[in-house]
């Protein structure tokens, strides 16, 4: 008999994903080539094997998906909403009925844990569809105007962190409401978005409503700037968001922007000490903390700190770390060499600045992208680790002794996504969440998310909100004259 | 009366008078019940595969307090239980014993020579369970009886009423009077009725009034409630008694009661165990299970594991 209970592999099955070698882009409801014919490769992060080939779209291929977008926008756009809704719920349940191998595929190609495409990410992304199905017959009792009306054609530029998951967020209200879609998913992650295009054909939806490009910058770049695209909306990094900004300046286009975060998470001394250590531990290693909206800076009051941070160490000691199709994994690979590689310089700069590092024993497989959970304690607001979105499983803690300082401190940061607070008094979690700069605060929990409540940033983290009613705002122009741009 | 537990000490004087007492049960980290159950829940998703499933299906087996608390129990019944404790499993003698039979203290000395000589250990329900409305010279003449017939185990019930009327002294020192009615030859199993307590929080001030007056084991409940043994009150139980030995260095058992009927559900407890309190208390001297028709349950399943084939019940012993 063992001493210790150590859990065998639990590997989830590959075998209910079917990767074909090569895949075309999705134009005008076909696969096909890139008019220069270049191609590109998706490997899976967690062991570096190739999954398969992509075409890698250019301005020509831009081109040809506007023009199918905005031929197939005069038919969808006149439909009945309730028409629209029809093929939403579809996808929705073809979402659910294919959630396993979805799941799946999102773990090989994305390198995060099957624990989380199968319990959050999937269920997330049927979850918008239904919700967005549900407000398409309802858009005049939205609140923006009687007769609301779609924009035309959205241009949509997502991030490799959640790949359906975004690409949910960004598909579902435009087509609810009535306007098609031209989307470029990352270049490490496209192979979600091209099943999705399958499940497009699947529900019978009209040729061009859904239009999918993988490739790399300059094939968004070449979508954003397209004069005849009447929407942008992207997630990810601040540069890159910045760019499209004065890109988009001046032009008629509405643009919707998410951005990155170096969310504040507040634990006041009177918090739920276990609780708290889940919501740290979510809030950061979750997606081994490539979200924009990771509690990546940890504002503990002075008072508890010690014991706070010797149950923090002690639950880190028991994530375990490992192949992304284990079922009892809890931190997955980085998503790409590249990404690794900025984790490291920022950690390391951490240390030479002064800041003193901690991570539990953890054996990183030999192959594949890794990164152990990382803790940063004696961290100040100088430090570049409290003020640069790392993008990684690392935490930076600081400490506050009064709730006006761990406002301003939280505050203090040229991001504003999220923010957490901990503590058992009602009244300071509202007047503490009154008081912050952020789209999202949670209370005693983080990482929630549901398709009925609006996300997006203040700052440097963008504008425009995703979710919920107000997510619709962004795909829709008010039926007044004054409407009209 | 005695008021001073040996544990006590390393938290300074918090049992000296009923306002200090209050007041550190009342300091104690509130207890966040979406958080808590989540937590429980996610832990409840470990996929326990092959070797793992095989060592703790043993583990559980080893844990099992095989109880039988019916006003109809007789002598036979408590002889059969003892047998079946010692070998759960007549058709495999590689099987483990369990850890305890549980009894009425009138049985106490039945059950002991059923068990005697192998390692079986008898545990007495005592102190006017399950609802512990007696006076405290009666149950502690309920315990001394126990314990003169030979019980290695008291399991007691706290007095809720006291407890939710925020009288905690009482509390306490009965379970300080009725450890020392166990002497040294008796662990004490401290019952709170969980089910009863009604909120986490006062779950957790009740397995640090326990551990305060000296409880060898923490239990959840009576099983003769609605609500017994959950993931979460034990995943809660299991924090205290991590932080109860941080602090004083004294370790505890806990033991879920009531409600686990399934080999998954105890693999499930198990993983709560590993994970939150750790390794040191994967062993029957510090985990129990307070649960009668999950043996049977461990039993199919290891004869599974070991044939490769579903037996039925047929196949196992019924009590």
């Amino acid at each position: 008999m063992a001493s210790v209970f150590e859990y065998a592999p639990a590997p989830e099955s590959r075998s209910v994903v079917d990767i074909a070698p090569s895949y075309g882009l999705f134009i005008d409801g076909e696969f096909t080539e890139a008019a220069d014919g270049k191609v590109f490769k998706s490997i899976s992060p967690s062991t570096e094997e190739v999954l398969s080939e992509v075409a890698q779209a250019g301005a020509e291929d831009v081109d040809r998906a506007v023009k199918a977008a905005r031929k197939a926008f005069e038919k969808w756009s006149a439909l009945p909403g309730s028409e629209r809704a029809k093929y939403l719920f579809r996808i929705a349940r073809i979402i659910q009925e294919r959630s396993r191998e979805l799941a799946v595929l999102e773990t090989l190609d994305n390198g995060k844990p099957i624990k989380e495409t199968r319990d959050a990410d999937l269920p997330l992304v049927a979850a918008h569809f239904f919700y967005y199905a549900g407000w398409a017959d309802k858009l005049e009792h939205a609140g923006f105007g009687a007769n609301p009306r779609p924009l035309g054609v959205a241009g949509q530029v997502i991030p490799w962190n959640f790949p359906l998951l975004m690409l949910a967020w960004k598909i579902a209200p435009a087509l609810a409401t009535g306007n098609t879609v031209v989307l470029k998913p990352a270049e490490t992650t496209p192979l979600s978005a091209l099943f999705f295009a399958d499940i497009c054909r699947q529900a019978g939806l009209p040729k061009g409503v859904v239009n999918i490009l993988p490739g790399y910058g300059d094939t968004g770049a070449a979508l954003v700037a397209h004069e005849d695209v009447n929407k942008v909306a992207f997630t990810g990094s601040t540069a890159v968001g910045k760019e499209i900004a004065r890109t988009v300046a001046g032009t008629r286009k509405k643009l919707t922007l998410e951005l990155g975060g170096k969310g504040a998470n507040i634990v006041f001394d009177d918090a739920p000490i276990d609780q708290a250590v889940e919501g740290i531990v979510t809030g950061i290693f979750f997606n081994q903390g490539q979200v924009c909206c990771a509690g990546s800076r940890l504002l503990v009051q002075e008072s508890i700190q010690e014991e706070l941070l010797d149950s923090l160490k002690r639950r880190l000691s028991t994530l375990r770390l490992g192949d992304p199709l284990d079922k009892n994994t809890d931190i997955g690979a980085i998503n790409s060499a590249e990404q690794l590689a900025r984790i490291t310089a920022l950690t390391e700069q951490g240390e030479a600045e002064g800041a003193e590092r901690w991570s539990p024993a953890c054996e990183l497989p030999s192959s594949g992208y890794w990164f152990a959970p990382t803790l940063f304690t004696n961290v100040t607001q100088a430090h570049t680790i409290a003020r640069d979105e790392i993008f990684g499983p690392v935490l930076s803690v600081l400490t506050f002794r009064t709730p006006e300082e761990a406002v301003a401190k939280a505050n203090n940061s040229q991001y504003g996504l999220s923010a957490g607070i901990w503590t058992e008094k009602g009244s300071r979690i509202l007047a503490v969440a009154n008081k912050l700069r952020a789209g999202v605060v949670w209370s005693n929990t983080f990482n929630k998310f549901d398709p009925t409540s609006p996300f997006g940033g203040y700052k440097e983290s963008g504008f425009g909100r995703e979710g919920g009613r107000h997510g619709l705002e962004a795909y829709l122009a008010p039926s007044s004259p004054e409407g009209e741009r | 009366m005695p008021t001073t537990a040996p544990a006590a000490h390393a938290l300074g004087d918090v049992t000296t008078s009923d306002s200090t007492l209050r007041r550190f049960l009342h300091g104690l980290p509130g207890v966040d019940a979406v958080g808590l159950e989540a937590r429980a829940a996610s832990l409840g998703t470990r996929s326990i595969k092959t070797t793992a499933k095989a060592y703790a299906i043993d583990l559980a087996i080893s844990m099992v307090d095989l109880t039988t608390l019916e006003g109809a129990d007789t002598p036979g019944k408590v002889r059969a239980l003892g047998a079946k404790a010692v070998h759960p499993d007549p058709t495999d003698r590689t099987t483990p014993a369990t850890a305890a039979v549980c009894v009425y203290p009138d049985m106490v000395t039945t059950a002991k020579a059923a068990v005697a000589g192998s390692g079986v250990k008898v545990a007495s329900v005592a102190t006017a369970f399950p609802a512990g409305r007696a006076a405290l010279d009666v149950k502690l003449a309920d315990v001394r009886d126990a314990v003169s017939a030979g019980a290695d185990e008291v399991d007691m019930v706290i007095d809720r009423g006291a407890f939710l009327a925020g009288n905690y002294m009482k509390v306490y020192d009965e379970i300080v009077a009725v450890k020392e009615a166990c002497g040294t030859s008796a662990r004490l199993k401290v019952i709170f009725e969980t089910g009863e307590l009604s909120t986490y929080d006062n779950i957790r001030r009740a397995s640090w009034l326990g551990m305060l007056a000296g409880a060898d084991f923490i239990k959840t409940s009576t099983g003769k409630v609605a609500v017994n043994a959950t993931p979460a009150n034990t995943l809660l139980m299991l924090e205290a008694v991590r932080d109860f030995r941080a602090q004083t260095g004294v370790q505890v058992g806990v033991k879920p009661a009531g409600g686990i009927r399934t080999s998954k559900d105890a693999i499930k407890f198990l993983v709560l165990v590993n994970e939150t309190a750790g390794e040191d208390w994967l062993d029957n001297h510090w985990f129990r299970f307070g649960a009668s028709s999950l043996l049977n349950d461990l039993l199919m399943q290891r004869q599974k594991l070991a044939t490769g084939r579903y037996s039925g019940p047929d196949y196992v012993t019924v009590d």
